[in-house]
């Protein structure tokens, strides 16, 4: 999984996988942990410029990880978002928990 | 009124979500969906059999069926496990419900397929499976 780590802005943006399902989102899972462990993250950033399909797995995903950061007082934010996923973060209620840039 | 069928039938490993939802979409390509359309049928065939194979047969190995039938313009699939099956049908469905929250499940998966499909019938009996059948026109806008 691609990342980029913003040093002055403690921004950690994650490149989301092309499909985001169960079978994908366990690594996805792992891998964002291990990276929130190796940085001093202060915003979250999932990145969806690559992602043509997501289901309810990403959801607990991007949940499971925006608690946990705001626990440290983090935000976590979702970007580039095609119609499929907008629809799936409007009918779960993803979008008044995270902040969503088109 | 001309009318196609199609069945599979595969292992309950994850890799074969985007499989399952890839064949369908294929199936249904003769209707000529739009691309919300065919978004919305491969997001209702990934949470049926993601549920069958997290939930049904608790991640273990089992065999999960799918049929689609298309006639005129209108698509009605099929998702069947031979699993746990569902006590509560009703609670299932509810939004938010989840048996596995542990899992990080949100509970939105039947939520999903009734957005995105026009009619959804869940029969399940303990100890003997799930039939999860959706319907969909397509290209009624
Ligand atoms: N095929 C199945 N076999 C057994 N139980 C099922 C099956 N499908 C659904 N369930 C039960 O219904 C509940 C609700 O299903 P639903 O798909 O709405 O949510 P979820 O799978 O728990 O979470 P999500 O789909 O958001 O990841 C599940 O938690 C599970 O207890
Ligand atoms: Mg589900």
């Amino acid at each position: 999984m691609e990342h980029r780590f913003e040093q002055a802005t403690g921004q950690l943006i994650v490149r989301m996988p092309r499909e985001v399902d169960h079978h994908s989102s366990g690594q996805l899972k792992q891998e964002t942990e291990a990276l929130m462990g190796r940085y001093p993250v202060r915003g979250l950033v999932f990145d969806f410029r690559d992602t043509v399909f997501m289901d309810s797995s990403g959801i607990g995903v991007i949940l499971g990880r925006c608690r946990n950061l705001r626990f440290a007082g983090g935000r976590t934010r979702a970007i580039h978002l095609n119609r499929q996923i907008q629809k799936i973060f409007q009918i779960s209620g993803l979008h008044k928990v995270i902040d969503v840039e088109l | 009124m001309v009318r196609k069928e199609m069945k599979m039938e595969f292992t309950s490993q994850s890799e074969n979500e985007g499989f399952a939802r890839v064949a369908v979409g294929a199936f249904i390509a003769g209707l000529n969906p739009t691309v919300d359309e065919l978004a919305d049928v491969k997001t209702a065939v990934s949470e049926a059999v993601t549920n069958a194979i997290i939930h049904g047969y608790d991640q273990k190995e089992g065999k999960i069926f799918i049929t689609c039938q298309v006639a005129e313009n209108q698509v009605e699939i099929c998702v069947i496990d031979t699993g746990c099956g569902i006590a509560d049908i009703e609670k299932a469905k509810e939004p938010l419900y989840t048996t596995r929250p542990e899992l990080e499940r949100s509970g939105m998966g039947f939520t999903f397929m009734e957005a995105f499909m026009d009619e959804v019938w869940v029969a399940s009996r303990v100890g003997e499976g799930t039939r999860v059948t959706m319907r969909k026109r397509i290209g009624k806008a």
